[in-house]
């Protein structure tokens, strides 16, 4: 147990959560009208843009060509005064990498990149302001700009973290959770036919206690998949507005 | 996008419309596009703003740190300057492809700002010769639409208008050995006087004329362009000749001219809209991109 008492004895966060309850999500697509997909979200203090181009031609080597479907890339960079303390490098560390991957691994599993052969696709995600859950952040972000872009994919992907305390499950950590020490899980979910894109888990848990835990972050992606419906049925709303003849 | 391509015949049509005084938007040649600005967007740093001019975007944060004073200046304290082509801008940017187009933004960037005139340096002091404040200026392109320099500069104003340093007090212990405390109160903190604060002026030469805040079409009619940085005086504090072309001596100076206009123009309803939104207070709705 960390110093600092992640769950009081009335079951409060420190933020004054329960325990199942998520971060206010606001979000919004088409920010920028250069790109081909665009989406900003906010949930909590943690704020994301994500940028979707293609699919075009395969830029660079043509090695990376796959003739039966597109290839997807992606970059997660950090803006230097995202954290606390001030970052040297915007992405290119280990960290960035890593994410980097986890998020073209995610997308893979969602986008119908069989409908694309011999193209690509960029998603590039920039975190504007860290405050725990980057990975959920970006996801979310990606996933409404790939709608956006008005890319086919088999689902929406919704991901959110959660941590463990005191046999008690966690939904969407914020930082001082996350650095709390504990276990954190963090999932990328595709709610309806329940499929998960994605699952990581960083530090040990009781195998009993797996299923909880993984209940409990899928129950937030679900909650979460609500909150993005939400916004990109109110954008298509406004734009259909606007279009009207 | 960083640059577009243009069509001679659109080259044709911008160029008789600047001729004319009458630009492709609809602007005249000494004219700004649209600006929004909104100031304490990020609340991690010390001082941050937003501009949007057109379809450029731009992000600025400050961040004070506590740091070591340069030898030969030992009674200042310095600003750093980084800006990030981030690959939201164009995919051109993605891996080290924007780092080339960085250097060269914030090496303009020091040069502009990093001097007592700009900026009264002496006030970062904490003490002399042992610890100053840096400022890191981390800029952030989000969209490029030309006049990249211009948007920047006015975005690092409005991010200096908004920064706090928070106060410092010194204590001396029985060794002589000197300690600094923080103040944690977040309203007891120190403002920079960005009065001299320059603006950057952009002016391409399109043609016989020369055209304020280019869009990119725009400067790819153009053979070179000249920036200035102009304080609310009017007087230039940089000048710099950019692109591949050549401008004879009489246009600089008729150049010079208009950028001293126009840039002495940009500064008063600048800092009018931002007083004005800091004296909004409490009560300021937070725009950021949820607009």
């Amino acid at each position: 147990m960390a110093g600092v008492e992640l769950l009081s004895d009335q079951g409060y966060r420190l933020d004054g959560r329960k325990a199942s309850e998520l971060r206010k999500v606001q979000a919004r697509m088409g920010v920028f009208a250069q790109a081909d997909g665009s989406a900003y979200i906010e949930q909590g203090n943690t704020k994301a843009l994500a940028v979707v181009y293609g699919p075009h031609e395969v830029r660079g080597s043509r090695s990376r060509t796959m003739h039966d479907r597109a290839v997807i890339n992606c970059q997660y960079s950090m803006a230097t005064f995202s954290t606390a303390e001030r970052k040297r490098r915007p992405h290119g560390d280990r960290k960035s990498s890593e994410m980097s991957l986890h998020l073209k691994q995610t997308f893979e599993a969602a986008v119908l990149t069989q409908l694309y052969p011999r193209s690509q696709i960029d998603i590039y995600v920039k975190i504007l302001q860290s405050d725990g859950g980057n990975y959920s952040a970006c996801v979310n972000a990606a996933t409404l700009a790939l709608v956006d872009a008005g890319i086919p994919m088999r689902d929406y992907v919704c991901a959110c973290t959660a941590g463990f305390v005191e046999d008690t499950p966690l939904a969407d950590l914020c930082h001082a959770e996350e650095s709390g020490g504990g276990t954190t899980l963090a999932l990328a979910l595709l709610p309806r036919s329940r499929h998960i894109a994605l699952v990581q888990m960083d530090a040990r848990l009781h195998q009993d206690h797996l299923d909880m835990l993984m209940e409990a972050a899928a129950e937030a992606c679900r909650g979460l998949s609500k909150v993005l419906d939400g916004v990109v049925r109110q954008h298509l709303q406004e734009v259909s507005v606007l279009t009207r003849d | 996008m960083a640059s577009v391509q243009v069509s001679e015949a659109e080259k044709v049509y911008i160029m008789h419309g600047v001729r004319d005084d009458l630009r492709v938007d609809g602007r005249g040649c000494e004219d700004y596009r649209h600006m929004v600005i909104e100031t304490d967007v990020v609340s991690n740093t010390d001082g941050s703003a937003k501009v949007s001019l057109g379809h450029s975007d731009i992000l600025v944060g400050v961040k004070a740190e506590i740091g070591k004073p340069r030898a030969l200046v030992p009674d200042e304290g310095y600003l750093e300057f980084f800006v990030d082509c981030s690959a939201n801008a164009t995919p051109e940017f993605e891996g080290r492809g924007g780092e080339e187009l960085g250097i060269d933004l914030s090496n303009t960037l020091y040069k502009v700002f990093n001097n007592k005139h700009s900026i009264d340096l002496r006030s970062l002091c904490i003490c002399p010769g042992e610890h100053c404040w840096v400022l890191y200026v981390d800029v952030l392109l989000l969209q490029c639409d030309g006049n990249l320099f211009d948007a920047i500069s006015i975005a690092i104003k409005a991010a200096l208008f908004n920064t706090r340093i928070p106060k410092v007090h010194i204590s001396e212990d029985a060794e002589g050995g000197k300690e600094i405390e923080l103040s944690d109160d977040p309203y007891d903190c120190v403002r920079l006087n960005v009065e001299n604060v320059p603006c950057i002026v952009t002016l391409c030469k399109v043609g016989q004329r020369h055209v304020v805040d280019a869009t990119l079409q725009e400067k790819a009619c153009s053979v070179a362009s000249l920036l200035l940085a102009v304080t609310h005086k009017g007087m230039v504090t940089c000048v710099r000749k950019m692109g591949g072309g050549s401008l004879d001596p009489e246009s600089i100076s008729e150049m010079t001219e208009t950028g001293k206009r126009v840039g002495k123009a940009l500064h008063a309803p600048l800092m009018d809209l931002l007083k004005k939104e800091e004296g909004l207070g409490k009560n300021r709705q937070k725009v950021g991109f949820l607009r």
